[in-house]
């Protein structure tokens, strides 16, 4: 047999492959979100913050408060009364008053729809941009992650006022690091923990299936495996009179 | 009151033979099942045809219930994928099935393809066998890019755009070409319709009968082997190949235990990974389908980005165009551009080895190249790689006559 030359066109073809990282994408240093989707205090947590800071402006109309019921351990009443500001009833979608056309008017853009941002975005890049909003020196908002966002800092009054201090990079004045000049309601790491809580939300509303689709796909793993193995044995004792 | 159970075996035994003298059933089982005698030395490269043919079916059918779902239609094909997604039972499984199988189709049929470049399986008499499998790979790039433009997000629709517009570098005809393929002035809602039809019902009826074409052909003079000596050369007594096993039940035994191997790695993605890091699932398809915003970064999804690079790496677009469909064409000719006394790698010398690792490296380097931002080292890169993918088939012209080979064996070896 001639394995040799063939198996070392694979390692070969292998090593290239793995040689892929090197395309990563550029861009600046994201902080980990570290959430865990399975967490559902803090996805309530990031519901309600949700419901409070982002739902004004954007929606998230291709999801249903009834599903959060399902998926976040709440009962409808709880929910009804704790998620649902505006006449929606439980089977509606989490959507807004707000007109585009206003919504242009104001931001000069509409912003963007919630519902699947943590797929389109990344939970990383998510966590990073609620992290770094500053006020520049024109006094508006202002963020590191997205240069010159429309969106204003909404949660300012939990993390308080960051701006920027300034070093000067191979004779450029760039942007070392933020710091709070005024302090918000939460330490620096009750922050952290709120915008995780946030994100959280944003990852399971991007995929309310998430966590059932990992749950179901244990057990079909552990078929598929047995079923490997049966079909194994069967193909052995066909082909013992062959060889 | 229950019948006898012999009673009921005859009875069904009667209507068996009924239906059997009338439609050729046992005919055509014994024919293309029992009585077709395959190569007994099959290794892993021989489960990858019965596995086109599983995600074929898994296609078809997740296929089916999406379209129950579907709403092609610029205003509401967003919304309806994340409904089938959200609303739908079980709906987030179907569209999984749907997009893993996509990618998995093309892994399937890439190896597939390498296989009769590894055993020669394309060589007389199976020309046929290959040209029939080349027509149903050019159906699946049509299909696959087609049903990438239904969930009309913004990769979608800038893709469609970018491959459409290729059309426009053909002289004189190109713009009312891509305007006719377009139905429209730009990608829009009518584009979205005609592809939906396309993808639904046009193309799956051509992949159909050029599979049917395929493994017609296929049976006419039986699997290739990894040896590449056929098989029918060595009879018994009874004019059965010695070296030859019974399709039924070996094989499909056999493949029976292919298809849960492939079931296991297919699962752990669709349940576990199911956008494979943005090669499955774009990250950009997840924003709605924008006309007045353009991404950043247009690149095809990963099994069209070897022929996107090549496109990329040439400066002058028509010449791009010409070069991208000549590396998808130019494998049509592979059974004469081989022409080596021997088919498999296993008799031919270091230097089939070498080119085919060679080239192996070429296609898929490219296609890592394909996915990137395109820096100007990339491009001399992907420059390099095209070359070398091209002078794989003209040395191979040149090459396999002369080219050293070890003596074939009578029979199969293991």
């Amino acid at each position: 047999m001639n394995t040799k030359p063939l198996s070392a066109i694979f390692g070969l073809v292998l090593l290239l492959a793995v040689s892929a990282s090197t395309f990563a994408a550029g861009g600046g240093p994201l902080e980990h979100a570290n959430i865990n989707i399975r967490d559902t205090a803090a996805t309530q947590r990031g519901a309600r913050l949700f419901v409070n800071y982002c739902l004004s402006c954007h929606s998230a109309n291709y999801m249903r408060y009834s599903r959060l019921a399902e998926d976040l351990d709440m009962d409808e009443e709880l929910i009804m009364d704790n998620l649902v500001f505006s006449d929606a009833k439980i089977g509606e979608t989490m959507d807004i008053a707000m007109q585009p056309e206003d919504a242009e008017a104001w931001f000069g853009k509409v912003p963007p729809n919630l519902s699947v941002i943590a797929r389109s975005r990344g939970t990383d890049w998510l966590y990073t941009y609620m992290l770094n909003f500053y006020q520049d020196d024109t006094g508006g908002w202002n963020n590191t992650v997205l240069a010159n966002a429309s969106m204003p800092h909404v949660l300012w009054q939990l993390q308080g006022i960051q701006k920027p201090v300034y070093a000067t990079r191979d004779g450029h004045e760039v942007i070392d690091h933020l710091a709070i000049v005024e302090a918000g309601l939460q330490s620096p790491e009750e922050y952290e923990d709120t915008v995780r809580d946030l994100v959280t939300f944003l990852k399971y509303l991007s995929e309310p299936a998430e966590v059932k689709r990992k749950n179901v796909g244990i057990w079909v793993l552990l078929f598929l495996s047995l079923f490997a193995l049966i079909a194994y044995a069967l193909k052995v004792e066909y082909w013992r009179d062959v060889h | 009151m229950a019948k006898p159970a012999s009673s009921i075996a005859k009875r069904a035994d009667a209507i068996w033979n009924w239906v059997d003298s009338r439609l050729p059933v046992s005919a055509f089982w014994n024919a293309t099942m029992t009585g077709y005698q395959a190569p007994k030395n099959f290794n892993f490269w021989y489960y990858l045809g019965s596995l086109a043919l599983f995600v074929l079916v898994i296609q078809i059918l997740s296929g089916i219930f999406l379209t129950m779902h579907y709403k092609p239609s610029a205003e509401l094909a967003f919304a309806s994928v994340e409904y089938i997604m959200r609303d739908v039972e079980w709906g987030w499984f179907i569209r999984y099935l749907h997009s893993t199988g996509a990618s998995f189709f093309f892994i399937v049929v890439y190896l597939h393809m390498f296989r009769s470049l590894l055993y020669g399986s394309h060589r007389a008499p199976r020309e046929l066998v290959w040209i029939f499998g080349m027509l149903i790979y050019l159906a699946l790039m049509a299909e696959a890019f087609m049903g990438y433009v239904l969930p009309w997000g913004q990769m979608s629709y800038w893709g469609a755009q970018v491959i459409i517009n290729l059309f426009g570098a053909i002289p004189t005809i190109g713009e009312p070409l891509t305007e006719w393929i377009r139905g429209d002035f730009f990608i829009s809602d009518a584009t979205l319709n005609r592809f939906f039809a396309l993808h639904v019902i046009a193309l799956p009826l051509a992949i159909f009968g050029l599979v049917l074409m395929h493994l017609v052909a296929l049976r006419e003079n039986g699997s290739n082997n990894p040896d590449g000596i056929e098989i029918k050369a060595n009879k018994d007594e009874n004019g059965i190949p010695v070296d030859g096993v019974p399709f039924h039940p070996y094989y499909t035994v056999k493949d029976i235990f292919g298809v849960a191997m492939f079931l296991l790695l297919f699962a752990f993605v669709l349940f576990f990974w199911p956008e494979a890091g943005g090669l499955f699932l774009e990250h950009d398809n997840f924003i709605p389908a924008n006309p007045m915003v353009t991404p950043e970064h247009i690149k095809p999804v990963w099994y069209f980005t070897p022929y996107y690079a090549i496109l990329k790496a040439v400066p002058d677009k028509l010449l791009g165009v010409i070069l991208m469909g000549l590396s998808v064409m130019i494998l049509f000719f592979l059974p004469w551009l081989d022409r080596s006394p021997v088919k498999s790698i296993r008799y031919k010398g270091l230097w089939y080895k070498i080119m085919l690792g060679v080239f192996a490296v070429a296609f898929i380097r490219l296609g890592m190249l394909g996915m990137a931002e395109g820096t100007p080292a990339q491009t001399i890169e992907m420059r390099v790689w095209t070359f070398v993918y091209f002078a794989f088939f003209i040395l191979l012209y040149f090459l396999s006559p002369g080219g050293k080979t070890k003596p074939l064996p009578e029979r199969l070896t293991h």
